[in-house]
């Protein structure tokens, strides 16, 4: 018996057999995916699919730190988080699902000159795009987070910070479980334990996909797997700028709420916020290294744990409970992929690297209105993958990633 | 990050040794297009199996050499220095061209 099955009567979305034709098929029952679908079905459109090759929410979905923000550091960056930030904040709402949203501050730490300058700079850029951000000095960092170190005791002791109080974090499986029973509610099929196995390709367009469940016609698939992109792209004969690395985390045993604000420092590759369960949760930069498995390693909590001692010497005897690994798909330029391809009805949702989840609603928004319209909003025209063929990079890495 | 690494001069060391270098590319030579040039500069195989790739021993002998890893295991079932003749064994990264 099917698993979902089984709990009948608490589902919130149901199993469907796989039909022979469809009007989207959505590759990747994430949050991208099922945010897709969900404003697909608003938009009207009838017949949509998710395929899941495992459950919903398996991949990045389920595995991201729940950290939203949109202090970025291009023009075009900045425009299009700042424009999810303010679709998370009225998503509960929208999804009628309770999100657990706290928009607590976020607290880029500088610990260089050069960093303290490109703090400045983003908050240059973010506060004439009309995104709150500013740079804070350790009197002001202290009153927000009494328990970090600002001591000079440090390698590397804190300078200043770029202060975002709308950053937040939100409940990451929430949201995705909130996307999946509305675009449900609202006719979409969403198809677990269905891979798949290939993209159909006639005369430069999409024909249908085949999946292990049997093979679909249908005239759009768009991919939104996260780091799988590239093996999805391949099936449709789509080249792709995309490495796959690595991206760990660990969580504490819970303690009582005391830190208020999530804490990132590019300079110790480490980030840290407390979850609504007290865990402490910790995060590091990408493995330096390209690889598909998910497997959490030893080295990473060594390192990881001491460059957060660096921050929170508080935290030296609470106990590890917890780590885990996802991929990311990382672009030269540290900006999504995003729009069309040159396989005509083939779209790209890749590229996200460690910032996909920050981006999901204004995601569903954009690629639904651009198969709905045939037209590409401009929000995210500059993540045209076509952007590397013409030399309009994004560059992202300043603001994108802890290891930079 | 915690494979074996066989370095063609120094042996097996922990991978921490070593520094990636990325799968191996064909460089676009002089008189290549615009299109070549960016497609060497930026596209990637990024191979989900058995895949070519560059380390360097960079706490060691600091040698550069390739290495055959699966991505999926990061288990290696080869290395050697560049120049020398690849292995009659050796199959094509999955889904290469």
């Amino acid at each position: 018996m099917h698993p979902v099955r089984y709990f009948k009567p608490w589902r919130m979305w149901r199993h469907h057999d796989v039909e022979k034709t469809y009007d989207v098929v959505i590759v990747g029952g994430g949050a991208h995916g099922l945010a897709m679908a969900y404003e697909l079905a608003k938009r009207g459109v009838k017949k949509v699919a998710v395929l899941e090759k495992s459950y919903i929410g398996a991949g990045g979905s389920g595995r991201n730190t729940t950290i939203v923000r949109a202090n970025y550091r291009t023009p075009e960056g900045v425009a299009f988080y700042k424009e999810a930030l303010r679709l998370y904040e009225q998503l509960a709402q929208e999804l009628d699902y309770n999100l657990l949203f706290s928009q607590q501050g976020h607290l880029t730490l500088a610990h260089a000159e050069r960093a303290v300058n490109v703090a400045h700079e983003r908050a240059e850029v973010n506060r004439l795009l009309g995104v709150d951000s500013r740079v804070i000095y350790p009197d002001e960092i202290g009153r927000l987070c009494p328990v970090l170190d600002l001591s000079d005791r440090p390698a590397f002791p804190i300078m200043a910070a770029l202060y975002h109080p709308p950053g937040g974090v939100i409940r990451h499986d929430a949201v995705v479980w909130a996307y999946a029973r509305q675009a449900d509610r609202m006719g979409v099929h969403i198809h677990q334990d269905t891979e798949v196995t290939g993209v159909v390709v006639e005369d430069g367009r999409v024909a249908g996909v085949r999946t292990s469940r049997g093979d679909i016609s249908t005239r759009v698939v768009v991919s939104a797997v996260a780091g799988w992109t590239s093996e999805v792209a391949r099936m449709a004969g789509v080249r792709v700028p995309i490495v796959t690395h690595p991206l760990q985390a660990f969580v504490t045993e819970p303690l009582k709420p005391f830190l208020h604000v999530i804490l990132v420092s590019a300079t110790l590759h480490v980030y840290v916020s407390q979850t609504d369960r007290g865990e402490v949760l910790i995060g590091s930069e990408i493995e330096p290294y390209s690889s598909y498995s998910q497997a959490s390693t030893l080295n990473f909590l060594e390192v990881t744990a001491k460059h957060a001692l660096e921050l929170l010497p508080m935290l030296g005897r609470v106990k590890m409970m917890r780590a885990w690994g996802g991929l990311c798909d990382v672009t030269p330029d540290y900006s999504p992929i995003m729009g069309l391809t040159d396989v005509d009805g083939f779209l790209l949702d890749g590229g996200w690297g460690t910032y996909g989840f920050k981006a999901t609603p204004i995601v569903g928004v954009t690629m639904a209105d651009l198969i709905h319209t045939g037209r590409v909003p401009d929000l995210i025209a500059p993540f045209a993958v076509s952007r590397f063929w013409e030399r309009r990079l994004v560059s992202e890495i300043a603001a994108a990633a802890v290891s930079h | 990050m915690t494979f074996l690494i066989t370095c063609p001069n120094c042996g097996p060391r922990e991978a921490l040794e070593f520094s990636y270098g990325g799968e191996i590319t064909r460089r676009a030579g002089p008189g290549s297009s615009s299109a070549e040039l960016t497609g060497y500069l930026f596209f990637r195989e990024n191979a989900n199996g058995w895949q070519t790739e560059w380390w360097l021993h960079r706490d060691g002998c600091r040698m550069w050499f390739l290495a055959e890893r699966h991505t999926f295991t990061n288990e290696i079932r080869r290395t050697y220095p560049p120049g020398s003749e690849p292995p009659v064994d050796a199959q094509a990264p999955e889904g290469a061209a």
